[in-house]
């Protein structure tokens, strides 16, 4: 994996995963205003993220292809630590 | 439905092999205190949680689980991906290549066949909770144990990571015990199944 390509996603799993544990105590704690506007911000920064990660370095999900061949089977899968 | 994102929740990059601890690992994919025990364990006990709240906190558990599973199965993969057969005979990982070959097979280090009787379904939320809040602390404490025997930093990182979020579930799952509580008679927590039993009058059983 190239440089920017690791950075690039090495961000967006930082992302992820703030939204990922900020959603389980938003579970369990719905009224908490200020987890909601931290889930909010960090909400934003990642869709931008991805955004820019899929233009340049394809799908992350198979819903998100959007070049003319089928992208989302050409490049190394996560588990192989390319 | 589940969508899949081409990426680890948490990465895994491992450039030494190491069959023996692969034996070991492999215990956190199909064994008694695993992630696929744990994703189907929360799985399965949200259909009857009435409470929407619990009922979604095992939901999105669950989906962590699932992740972490395949982190689980990454670490192995990547530990045994470029094994000779010399290493194999030498290392004792024999026994399970007999069988798998370099697939991932879900099974206990003890090369017990994963169990749904593993994990448990009762269709009462404060017996699913206490369950679930046993089970992240055994997961716990089986990611301490690996990290007794690991001594190679690439495979410590994400062991680490996984065991931290033991630690969260845990806490949320304890959480999740108290929203049921606080919508019962605190003077005995256990006079009805919230999820099975119906009350003849609106009030008496609850607080």
């Amino acid at each position: 994996m190239n440089k920017g390509k690791e950075n690039m996603l090495h961000f967006i799993n930082e992302v992820s995963f703030v939204l990922d544990d900020v959603s389980l105590f938003l579970d369990t704690h719905p009224h908490d205003k200020s987890a909601m506007a931290y889930y909010n911000k960090y909400k934003k920064i990642r869709n931008e993220a991805i955004k820019e990660y899929e233009n340049i370095y394809g799908p992350l999900t198979r819903y998100n292809v959007n070049t003319p061949d089928w992208t989302w089977v050409s490049s190394p899968w996560p588990w192989e630590g390319e | 439905m589940w969508t899949y994102e081409r990426r680890l929740q948490y990465p895994v990059k491992i450039t030494k092999c190491d069959p023996k601890i692969a034996q070991i690992i492999i215990s956190q994919y199909g064994g008694p205190d695993g992630e696929m025990g744990a994703s189907m364990r929360y799985l399965s006990q949200r259909y009857s949680c009435k409470n929407r709240k619990v009922a979604g906190l095992m939901t999105d558990i669950a989906t962590e689980e699932i992740s972490h599973l395949e982190i689980v199965a990454a670490i192995v993969h990547q530990l045994t991906k470029d094994l000779t057969p010399e290493q194999i005979a030498a290392s004792g990982f024999d026994k399970y290549y007999v069988d798998h070959t370099l697939g991932i097979w879900p099974q206990a280090a003890g090369g017990i066949p994963f169990n749904a009787c593993e994990f448990q379904s009762k269709g009462d939320p404060v017996t699913d909770l206490v369950e679930d809040m046993a089970a992240e602390q055994k997961a716990r404490t089986t990611y301490d144990n690996i990290l007794r025997l690991v001594k190679d930093p690439e495979v410590c990182d994400p062991i680490r990571f996984l065991r931290e979020r033991e630690v969260v579930h845990f806490q949320r799952f304890g959480e999740g015990l108290r929203i049921i509580q606080d919508e019962l008679n605190f003077k005995n927590f256990y006079a009805f199944n919230p999820d099975f039993d119906k009350c003849k009058r609106k009030g008496n059983c609850t607080k």
